[in-house]
């Protein structure tokens, strides 16, 4: 048991560690000062000299890396330039939006996915397949930067059904988790088509079939049962495709959470704020992939008893 | 069928990267009269927001999707496949840091650290190539060590090996050639993955910079116009999908046939 979960949690570990350096060397390395952004071009020198040293920037690279990493430790990522707001509760602020359209997104991506799986898997080759590959192609094809203002357009402008952004009624939640989550069902039923037909070609499934079991008995209790571990693996990796694409989805229906604050801090060069929006997506993505890791050994007899 | 077309779109959309740009050159002359119009005989595709052809601009654009596109795989590739096999081959500790490195890069989900970087460096068609790569690297070099790490102990390997061939002959000679097939199917989908985030940083405003077109950006001026002219969107949009759709089946058909199953999918 342990000696599967004890290294997964180690490297996870490491990897946390490496993150946090490369977004401090990423903020640190690149051009542009800080200094200069917050007081802006036309002040004195010796204005700027003050406020770096009180900002600390005045220090030797690895002196500043130690208080950075002491800060992480107590979970302080520092203050916005622009608002002088606590980053932290910057991100308290903005996290839920985030989450509810993450969720929403993950609803529709398997409420599509499923189905089209199945379908494609059963009628293989055959026109069903072809039409459920087609439009997974499709849905790999179309960036969410257009998807989204196609159903703004179509749902919004034209149909009237449905709010061209914001968040204030449910109704908003619509068009963008359909914009997040298509571009997941595709792979998803890409996914769930291979290894469901790896899955119908096994002797347990013939076995179920001569026994007279009915189809659809089959397929759902004893094949799909045997997809859910390789789809859980996918999502939570593709869990990393959809915050990435959540912050493009946000820019697009002004939708408040995270992917807009990155770009907003972009915007103002708010280097606490950036920093702070990169680590959290960033760590998001890892205690998930982690996770789903450990759940999916534990849900697996094979991997979860290797270690005994 | 399929694949002719698909092979004729990406066809087009390399003679309208090499030629569009002599052949459009009011991509970015503002005619007041033109604002949003419709499509007439001078403007094939419609106007923009300043009465800028669209057609023209999209000519233009491609040239620069097929740019970065181009020079970000060539330079992931290259260092990706280069870190990889090197790391394989020598083994050890080095491996074992470099597996590291990759890890942490692939924590960043998706085009998260090149919008960040992008933002960070300012826009710019440099900046892009060079975020991009920067993420780009990553998915090839694992490839090539994992490949590296089963092909090593082949037997003719072993054998130039133990006839005192020098590492950098066997890993470019002997190793190289065996990992092609992969690679290149990599290669196309990074294509595809390229030109999206492209367009995609352009979009956010991280990309190419006006008044130079970026398909990207088209969409993104679009947005603002779309219930006076949808064309403004539908237009770049449409040509963006069907460039990415080429690639991507063309991916798949390469795969079926060197017979090279993707991780994942």
């Amino acid at each position: 048991m342990r000696g599967v979960f004890l290294p997964r949690l180690l490297s996870a570990c490491v990897v946390v560690v490496g993150v946090c350096s490369l977004v401090f060397l990423l903020i640190h390395l690149v051009p542009g000062d800080p200094v200069e952004v917050i007081l802006g071009e036309s002040s004195q020198p010796a204005d700027r000299a003050a406020l770096r040293a009180a900002l600390g920037l005045d220090q030797p690279i690895a002196v500043q890396y130690g208080h950075y990493l002491q800060q992480l430790a107590h979970l302080d990522l520092g203050q916005s330039m622009h608002s002088r707001k606590p980053v932290v509760d910057l991100l308290a602020e903005r996290i839920p939006a985030t989450i509810e359209l993450a969720v929403a997104a993950l609803t529709v991506a398997i409420l599509i996915a499923v189905p089209l799986g199945i379908i494609a898997a059963l009628n293989r080759d055959r026109v069903g397949d072809h039409a459920a590959m087609s439009f997974a192609m499709l849905g790999v094809s179309i960036p969410n930067f257009w998807m989204g203002p196609l159903l703004v357009l179509v749902f919004s402008l034209w149909l009237g059904w449905l709010p061209v952004s914001g968040r204030e009624s449910s109704a908003s939640l619509v068009l963008p988790a359909l914009t997040l989550g298509t571009a997941m069902a595709a792979i998803l039923s890409r996914m769930i088509r291979t290894t469901l037909l790896d899955v119908l070609g096994e002797d347990y499934i013939r076995t179920a079939r001569a026994l007279g079991l009915g189809r659809g008995r089959i397929i759902l209790h004893h094949a799909m049962k045997n997809t859910l571990l390789p789809v859980m693996t996918l999502i939570g990796l593709q869990l990393g495709a959809l915050l990435a694409g959540a912050v493009i989805t946000e820019i697009v229906f002004s939708w408040p959470g995270i992917g807009q604050l990155t770009i907003e801090a972009i915007q103002r060069r708010d280097y606490p704020v950036l920093q702070g929006c990169v680590l959290i997506i960033s760590l998001t993505y890892i205690s998930v992939n982690t996770l789903t890791d450990v759940v999916t050994a534990w849900f697996d007899p094979r991997i979860r008893l290797r270690g005994d | 069928m399929r694949e002719r077309v698909a092979w004729s779109i990406i066809l087009i959309w390399a003679l309208a990267a090499l030629i569009g740009p002599t052949l459009a050159t009011g991509a970015n002359v503002v005619d007041l009269d033109h604002i949003l119009s419709w499509a007439d005989a001078g403007g094939w595709l419609g106007y923009d927001d300043l009465g800028r052809p669209l057609g023209a601009r999209l000519l233009v654009g491609a040239r620069y999707s097929l740019l970065v596109a181009f020079w970000v795989v060539t330079v992931s590739a290259s260092v990706g496949t280069t870190i990889g096999i090197v790391s394989a081959y020598i083994g050890g500790r080095t491996d074992h840091l470099i597996v590291r490195v990759i890890d942490i890069f692939l924590a960043f989900p998706g085009i998260l650290l090149a919008i960040a970087l992008a933002g960070l460096m300012g826009p710019g068609i440099d900046n892009v190539v060079f975020a991009l790569s920067v993420v780009g690297w990553v998915g090839f070099a694992r490839l090539a060590r994992v490949q590296t790490l089963s092909l090593k102990h082949r037997e003719h390997v072993q054998a130039a090996i133990s006839l005192g061939s020098r590492s950098g002959r066997i890993m470019f000679k002997h190793l190289l050639p065996l990992l092609a097939s992969p690679l290149i199917i990599e290669a196309t989908f990074a294509v595809a993955g390229v030109v999206i985030a492209e367009a995609g940083l352009s979009f956010l405003g991280l990309g190419i910079q006006p008044p130079t077109p970026s398909w990207g950006s088209m969409i993104r001026d679009g947005t603002r116009y779309m219930l006076v002219s949808p064309h403004m969107v539908l237009v770049p949009g449409l040509t963006l999908m069907l460039v990415v759709l080429a690639i991507n089946l063309l991916g798949d058909r390469l795969g079926d046939r060197l017979n090279v199953r993707r991780g994942g999918v």
